[in-house]
């Protein structure tokens, strides 16, 4: 990544990093991004507690496995 | 079936307990019924075949899940082979019109609020479960072998015959899809009713 990247390409980083390992590059301009703009940290978060929910959904059922 | 040893019907009795369990589990990803009791059904006999096989391991649902997974894989690989898979046209979804031209957000995300207590979790898993069924098929199968079955993206690749990029790119778009939606139908509810009336 040459230049800062931008919201939108924040988000495609920040999906991917729940796909694959990001290499130093990315993972400081995601770091450096993240400081300056709240809205993107909500977006982190927001993919993290998808990412918790969907694991949420089987379990959810029947409180008493057997 | 002939008849069983009582330890061998205990088992089954046991087997039978976790099947809705299984049920659900195979639903979220395969999307149809049908396809789901196959799966679980295939499961269940092999692990009845393979009771030895469980002996000394402690969890049997664990144990269970793990053999459902391989039957699921088989079952969405069955349907990939069917001639009518793939024609399905691609919902090519576009978040461009979140972002201004500049890439800055046009309306930025919000803090989204914990459910309080076990009901309304419960409701908010509702809503999150109508937002996956209005996601296209596919989006939606790769996002639930990614997130729902644990699957990495080189397996995804493999068992679909996609490429790592395109995986990304629907994972990508489920993802956002599914944030929009949660955003509008459940953490949106209190928050600038007024901007939304207008």
């Amino acid at each position: 990544m040459k230049s800062m990247p931008s919201c939108k390409e924040v988000t495609r980083l920040v999906s991917e990093g729940l796909d694959r390992r990001l290499d130093f590059g990315e993972r400081v301009a995601l770091r450096v991004h993240f400081m300056m703009c709240k809205g993107c940290r909500n977006f982190e978060d927001q993919m993290q507690r998808l990412r918790q929910a969907i694991q949420e959904l089987s379990h959810g059922e029947d409180e008493h496995p057997a | 079936m002939t008849d069983l040893r009582p330890e061998q019907a205990d088992f089954r009795a046991q087997l039978e307990r976790q099947r809705p369990y299984l049920l659900r589990f195979a639903a979220l990803q395969l999307r149809d019924p049908n396809a789901a009791e196959d799966a679980v059904q295939e499961t269940l006999l092999a692990a009845l075949a393979g009771e030895a096989k469980f002996a000394g391991r402690s969890n049997l649902r664990t144990w269970l899940t793990g053999i459902l997974k391989h039957k699921i894989v088989d079952s969405i690989r069955r349907a990939a082979r069917e001639p009518s898979a793939g024609a399905e046209p691609e919902n090519d979804a576009d978040f461009d019109q979140l972002f201004r031209a500049n890439g800055h957000w046009q309306e930025r995300p919000e803090a989204w609020q914990e459910p309080q207590g076990a009901l309304e979790q419960k409701q908010f898993l509702g809503v999150l479960e109508q937002c996956l069924a209005r996601l296209p098929a596919k989006t939606a199968r790769v996002f639930m072998l990614r997130e729902h079955m644990g699957l990495d993206t080189g397996e995804i690749c493999k068992e679909l015959r996609i490429t790592p990029t395109h995986c990304w790119v629907l994972l990508y778009r489920a993802r956002m899809a599914l944030r929009l939606c949660l955003d509008e139908r459940w953490f949106g509810r209190g928050r600038d009713k007024a901007a939304r009336t207008r």
